[in-house]
């Protein structure tokens, strides 16, 4: 693995949000990721691609510590947010993840209705004092989610009724309204049609002026489409990081080239 | 397809229009399948109608009481000697000087009416009414002393034997073998009957009044029957819901899971298959022996079904939590909820119906339970009416099942009738129970 640090992520000139060094995680004696170096950015898209198994999902969930909720799921290494390291003994996983909000694979709203779905957020963390205000964070995340104009009219009407796409939107908006500063997508348009597909990438990419976003993606040419940054994991370990146009047009690495050309997957 | 020679179609083999031997086999074995299907369920529904007939036709009776009209003239020489009207002077009269006034009013009725029975005697006048009537016209008359003087109507119960002539029960063959009732008895009840001083009624006695005791089958009630079940399973639902849930949740969401767990998760679910009288036993000896309450109190009675319900509803809770999609809990742990947010916000009211279906289910089974209650005492024969809650927790009561055992062990074939009625009251709380059952859960459900 002499060609791992090939690119080095290090040296371009950007704000960092999230730094991994050397992060390993374990489930029980099976060691998933192996020696993972990852700096992402803040107001950028960064995408993480790989085949099945190849561990970009457990990567993705130890940033905010989602993993601490499966049993014999260890994480080493450090992890940090903004200098602070997120397994430091200190830190609240709870605190965090109001800092680094999560949209899953599959939509899951709340059996709520749309508005009790977005709101949800602001109210557990106490963002807002009157219901003025939480309607209008209720009405600038749908905003943000494209999805206000959908449903402006049925804000009561239960989440779980609305299409997959739909739901899958309301979930990002849900996820905005907490105002995190990393998005963390595990896969977000792989339930979704190419019309859905389209309007959530679309979503991601202005979600990027105000958020850093990490998307985890099957698809290398949705990875193309909305990211700026790429990391292509294969079995466990990172082998290639770099701008996106870089590992598409020119792979340092021959799995690289293997995978984004579809010998292997 | 690996045949070079692909333009070469094989041959047809057989049509569609004609079933070939293995198709027939297959659907025959489905037809047999869906035959034993329906024949088990006839069985079942079959085994259902019998057990209501034979409740209903033997029960119904219970709810139709005989009862006598009597203008009852109280006489002041034989209720009040002193004329102070004295209540306590006058609880020195006892139910055998009332029980002479009723006699004397019934014979002067049938003299009025101008009814003429050969051999009719006096004991046959007076064992027309039922021994528990003397004692309800002296309560009334100690209640209201001013009625001494007058001549009151009175409604008062027919003996049970005459009641049972009126339901069917009690036949003039059969009254010729019974010492306790003569043919001039029932004679006597067809002319009473004819000009509407003898008549049968809904008898709310029965749901209110106390029980009563062997020779009175005409005057036993379930009063204190369906107090008690009711204050057991109020005991039962404030200790077991809020135990039971709360366990559940931490077993199912916070606790490690390691061999301590594992133990725990074993022992509950043997605890469900604990026969119910083991409970009583220990029962008996904790909560009255060693904790010092009262015998046949319904706290320990509901003490004693809450150790035996908790098993049901922490199986049943978890189930419903284990049913609740993950994908929920990651949602509202993915926004920064913390464990407990995320379950009692989210995971808990979609697991609701689930639990109030346990709950119920647990609460009917307390409710039908009758060995651990005997072993407490609750079978003791028991005349007043426990006070309310929560003083009344600890008086002593009895319990609608301990009531049907109860009855069934008396001699007094009206008391067969009385059992019979009793379970039927008993099914009637146990459907209502599951009417609120499947209530809630529509209304937890319509919340998507």
């Amino acid at each position: 693995m002499n060609d791992m640090t090939r690119v080095d992520p290090r040296t371009e000139v950007a704000d960092v949000k999230i730094s991994a060094r050397k992060a390993q995680v374990y489930y029980g004696d099976n060691h998933a990721i192996r020696d993972v170096d990852v700096d992402i950015n803040a107001r950028m898209v960064t995408a993480f691609i790989g085949p099945s198994g190849c561990g970009k999902s457990t990567f993705l969930r130890s940033l905010n510590r989602m993993n601490d909720t499966i049993p014999g799921c260890r994480v080493e290494g450090t992890i940090l947010l903004d200098g602070e390291n997120i397994y430091d003994r200190r830190v609240d996983p709870v605190q965090l993840r109001a800092k680094v909000g999560m949209v899953f694979q599959k939509p899951n709203p709340f059996p709520k209705s749309i508005y009790d779905n977005v709101a949800y957020g602001p109210r557990i963390h106490g963002l807002t004092r009157t219901k003025a205000e939480l309607d209008e964070v209720v009405e600038t995340s749908l905003r943000r989610a494209a999805l206000w104009a959908e449903v402006k009219d049925r804000l009561h009407a239960p989440g779980t009724g609305l299409s997959g796409g739909q739901q899958q939107r309301l979930c990002i908006a849900r996820a905005v309204a907490t105002s995190p500063e990393v998005l963390l997508m595990d896969e977000p348009c792989s339930a979704l049609d190419p019309i859905a597909t389209a309007q959530v990438e679309e979503l991601i990419d202005e979600l990027r002026a105000q958020f850093s976003v990490v998307i985890v993606t099957h698809s290398m040419q949705q990875a193309a489409r909305v990211s700026q940054r790429t990391a292509f994991f294969h079995l466990g370990n990172l082998v290639e990081f770099g701008a996106t146009d870089q590992i598409f047009t020119n792979p340092g690495d021959p799995r690289t080239e293997s995978y984004i050309t579809g010998r292997i997957g | 397809m690996t045949d070079a020679t692909a333009t070469q179609t094989p041959p047809r083999r057989g049509g569609l229009l004609e079933l070939d031997a293995r198709t027939r086999r297959r659907n025959a074995a489905e037809a047999r399948f869906r035959l034993y299907g329906l024949i088990a369920v006839g069985i079942g529904m079959l085994a259902l109608v019998l057990l209501l007939i034979s409740v209903l036709s033997s029960g119904l009776g219970a709810f139709q009481q005989t009862s006598l009209r009597l203008d009852v003239t109280l006489t002041e020489k034989a209720l009040d000697k002193t004329g102070s009207r004295d209540p306590e002077v006058m609880k020195k009269v006892t139910t055998i000087t009332y029980g002479k006034l009723l006699e004397q009013a019934l014979a002067k009725t049938i003299e009025d009416k101008g009814i003429v029975i050969d051999g009719l005697s006096k004991t046959d006048i007076k064992d027309m009414i039922s021994k528990d009537a003397a004692a309800r016209v002296r309560d009334r008359v100690l209640a209201h002393p001013d009625l001494i003087g007058e001549t009151v109507p009175f409604t008062v119960l027919a003996n049970g034997r005459i009641d049972g002539y009126l339901k069917g029960r009690v036949t003039m063959d059969s009254a010729q073998r019974d010492s306790n009732v003569s043919p001039n008895q029932l004679l006597l009840a067809d002319a009473l009957r004819a000009d509407g001083t003898l008549y049968k009624a809904f008898n709310w006695a029965f749901i209110t009044a106390p029980d009563a005791s062997e020779l009175r089958p005409e005057a036993a009630g379930l009063g204190v029957a369906i107090l008690g079940s009711a204050y057991m399973m109020i005991v039962v639902l404030c200790l077991s819901l809020p135990l039971g849930v709360a366990t559940s949740i931490y077993l199912e969401e916070f606790a490690p899971k390691n061999r301590i767990t594992d133990l725990i998760e074993v022992n509950i679910s043997n605890l469900a298959a604990v026969p119910s009288i083991v409970f009583g036993i220990l029962g008996l000896a904790i909560f009255i022996n060693f904790a010092g309450l009262p015998q046949s109190a319904p706290i320990v009675g509901g003490l004693v079904l809450t150790l035996m319900t908790l098993p049901t509803i922490i199986i049943s809770t978890r189930a419903a939590l284990k049913a609740v999609p993950p994908s929920i809990r990651d949602a509202a742990l993915g926004i920064g909820a913390s464990k407990m947010q995320s379950i009692f916000h989210h995971v808990l009211p979609l697991a609701m119906p689930g639990i109030l279906t346990g709950t119920i289910i647990g609460l009917a089974q307390a409710l039908g339970e009758t060995a651990p209650l005997l072993l407490i005492g609750m079978v003791a024969f028991v005349r007043e009416y426990p006070d309310a809650p929560p003083e009344g927790f600890f008086d002593p009561a009895s319990a609608l099942p301990v009531q049907v055992y109860n009855w069934t062990q008396r001699a007094d074939p009206a008391f067969v009738e009385r059992a019979s009625g009793a379970i039927i009251v008993l099914l009637v709380f146990l459907l209502a129970m599951n009417a609120v059952a499947i209530l809630l859960r529509r209304r937890f459900e319509r919340r998507w």
